[in-house]
């Protein structure tokens, strides 16, 4: 699904490397879970992989299901099936949730060569998936995320997610600003879409999560690198010790 | 020469390529009462404060500079809208064209009928809001508007109108001149839904003198658009009264120099007062908005919301004031003007200011120039809207305010449509 290998980004303003040689492979199916310290790269790498303006890929590439993403556009990775939960969604005054995503939806099925979903289809779908994230109307007619809570925001990331009907979801710090209900609430939403052809990043600070979302794959990131690789383990393990052992360890080795 | 005797001079020429209409003793007096005012103020000249942002010569000159007509395709808006239209063809009235004006609750007279008359009860507005809206800033083109103004509607509302009344203005020769006068009377209770739209003329001079009785609503919606280079400068002139209320949106598409003046006095408590503007320039486009509102009755509120989004080169200019005088407390008065500059080519200059003599007023004026939000476009562009997509999403995002004032839906619904289209057709 996802190959990255040896990735090296730096930040083009500054002129700072952020990331140096990240190596990864996510199979089809599978969830695999970044941790690791503030500044590690964390989210940088849900950047790049999104295509946000203002880094510049040194060397090293990223494929999804074989095709290079690094050369295209945000819209183009978005068609070809990535997806990012951004850990601070944006707000778009005066543009209705609803048309946004009606946007959204045609605009990719229309890159893929599909038809547009009609209204009355579209609604239906959407009335459906905001029903299990308990999304009420209100918030599918506000503009886009425009005084809604932290939870609120989330939740409509994953709808979001649920539309769209990524193949390769990214999500970044989703739980970072939840409460444990919306917690839940998010994770439930996020573990109703795992599916086989389907395949997950979690990027987090906190085991908590991973409770939730349960990882095939854990791997810890430290300056701009992957410095270890484990299973669902490795998370109990940070939560317990801290990343003091593991940075050392790496330092070491 | 004295800079006096420029002015003079220059205001003579233009006069002189003017004529003064026929017509009965009130209007007769009324418009020469106008001419008395606009010779001691002279018209517009570039070192003029209130023009400093503004170059008025193509609006003063005794020709009117040549417009292309518009070629485009694209039906004229409110085609859909079901209302009571009044035609005019290059500033002339079109019978043929205008539905029959018979209505109820509102009665409908050409300028030119009833000037004919001796007496008119639109002898109490016709020139007299214009010259109040006089001080304590000279509006020259007004007084010229007052003075030679050829045709226009005299609307009195004595109900609530069944439909909205509708002023479409068609533009025919390429250097038409037109100057239209219309005065708008709301009796107490009464509620009318004007609506403008069209070019009108190469060059176009129009007042709008509207008065808004005790308890009376007024709402106006204003199209300019198609012929790039049409030259406006308009004016409406407005008085409400108590618990009474004023609300008007205009949208400007393109046009090469168009000045819109809003002189607004809330005279009576508790009324209500509204005036937004969205407008969009490519290239040769120069916008001004000019408000005036003064509040001079207690608990009063006002809204001016004005959005201009300028590429190619394009200018937007905003002068906004709000007056507060002794006495006029808890007025409520708000107002904003932004721009969204989609190059570094374009320009908004904005002058907003508050003048307050009351001691418990909330009032609030913000003014602000910035470019797409970079975060907001990759948020859409990561959701797989491509770049023309979301800017444009953006765009109207930007607007949502100011067309957010149109309070009718079918109104609001007939103007996005507008918006998108305009968009529609832009390269990004």
């Amino acid at each position: 699904m996802l190959e990255i290998k040896n990735l090296h980004v730096k930040l083009e303003a500054e002129d700072k490397a952020i990331l140096k040689g990240v190596d990864l492979v996510i199979e089809p199916g599978k969830v695999h879970a970044i941790m690791g310290p503030n500044g590690s790269g964390k989210s940088t790498l849900s950047y790049v992989l999104s295509g946000r303006d203002g880094y510049e890929v040194t060397e090293g590439e990223a494929t999804l299901d074989g095709v290079d993403i690094l050369e295209m556009e945000p819209e183009e990775r978005a068609a070809a099936g990535l997806f990012l939960a951004f850990q601070y969604p944006v707000e778009i005054p005066g543009v209705g949730n609803m048309t946004f995503l009606r946007t959204a939806v045609n605009a990719q099925r229309k890159a893929r060569g599909q038809d547009e979903m009609s209204a009355a289809e579209f609604l239906k779908v959407i009335r459906e998936k905001a029903k299990t994230l308990q999304i009420d109307a209100d918030m599918l007619k506000r503009p886009v995320n425009v005084g809604f809570s932290g939870g609120e925001k989330k939740r409509n990331e994953i709808l979001q997610m649920a539309m769209l009907e990524p193949k390769m979801c990214i999500l970044d710090e989703t739980d970072s600003g939840l409460d444990v209900d919306a917690m839940k609430l998010v994770s439930d939403g996020v573990n109703a879409l795992r599916d086989a052809g389907r395949s997950f990043l979690v990027i987090t600070h906190y085991q908590r999560l991973l409770d939730h979302i349960k990882p095939d794959v854990v791997h810890i990131m430290a300056d701009g690198r992957i410095i270890k690789t484990g299973g669902p383990d490795l998370a109990l393990e940070v939560e317990k010790n801290g990343y003091a052992d593991l940075l050392a360890e790496a330092g070491a080795a | 020469m004295a800079k006096a005797e420029l002015k003079q001079d220059a205001t003579e020429a233009r006069i002189a390529a003017l004529a003064m209409p026929k017509g009965g003793k009130w209007i007769a007096a009324a418009r020469a009462e106008a001419l008395a005012r606009l010779r001691a103020m002279g018209l517009p000249a570039r070192r003029d404060e209130y023009w400093r942002y503004t170059r008025p010569d193509t609006l003063t000159q005794a020709d009117a500079p040549a417009a292309a007509l518009f070629d485009g395709k694209e039906p004229p808006v409110f085609d859909s809208v079901d209302r009571l239209r009044i035609v005019f063809v290059d500033g002339v009235f079109d019978a043929a064209a205008s539905d029959d004006l018979t209505m109820s609750g509102v009665e409908i007279e050409r300028l030119e009928t009833a000037s004919g008359a001796d007496i008119h009860w639109a002898k109490d507005l016709y020139g007299v809001l214009e010259a109040r809206g006089q001080k304590p800033v000279d509006r020259p083109l007004a007084a010229l508007n007052s003075a030679f103004a050829t045709d226009g509607v005299l609307i009195r509302v004595t109900g609530k109108a069944a439909k909205p009344v509708s002023l479409i203005y068609t533009h025919a020769s390429e250097t038409s001149d037109a100057i239209l006068h219309h005065v708008v009377k709301l009796e107490k209770g009464a509620e009318l839904t004007l609506l403008e739209n069209g070019p009108a003329a190469a060059r176009f001079n129009k007042v709008l003198e509207v008065e808004v009785a005790d308890g009376a609503r007024f709402h106006h919606i204003r199209a300019q658009g198609r012929d790039h280079e049409r030259r406006a400068a308009t004016h409406v002139f407005t008085r409400l009264g108590t618990e009474s209320q004023f609300k008007s949106f205009t949208l400007t598409v393109n046009g090469v120099m168009t000045r819109n003046e809003a002189v607004i006095e809330l005279t009576g408590d508790d009324a209500v007062a509204h005036i937004a503007g969205a407008a969009m320039g490519d290239g040769a486009f120069h916008h001004d908005d000019t408000v005036f509102i003064t509040h001079d009755a207690v608990n009063c509120e006002s809204r001016q919301v004005f959005k201009k989004v300028l590429r190619n080169g394009a200018v937007g200019v905003f002068q906004g004031k709000i007056l507060v005088k002794e006495g006029a407390q808890k007025t409520d008065g708000y107002q904003i003007s932004q721009s969204l500059l989609l190059d570094g080519d374009s320009q908004f200059l904005a002058k907003p200011e508050l003048e307050i003599y009351a001691d418990d007023v909330a009032c609030s004026h913000g003014s602000t120039s910035g470019a797409i939000d970079m975060d907001a476009l990759y948020y859409l562009r990561s959701r797989g809207v491509p770049r023309k997509e979301a800017t444009d999403l953006l765009v109207l995002s930007f607007l949502a305010e100011a067309v957010d004032e149109i309070e009718d839906e079918g109104l609001r619904e007939e103007i996005v449509s507008r918006l998108t289209g305009w968009l529609a057709r832009r390269g990004s």
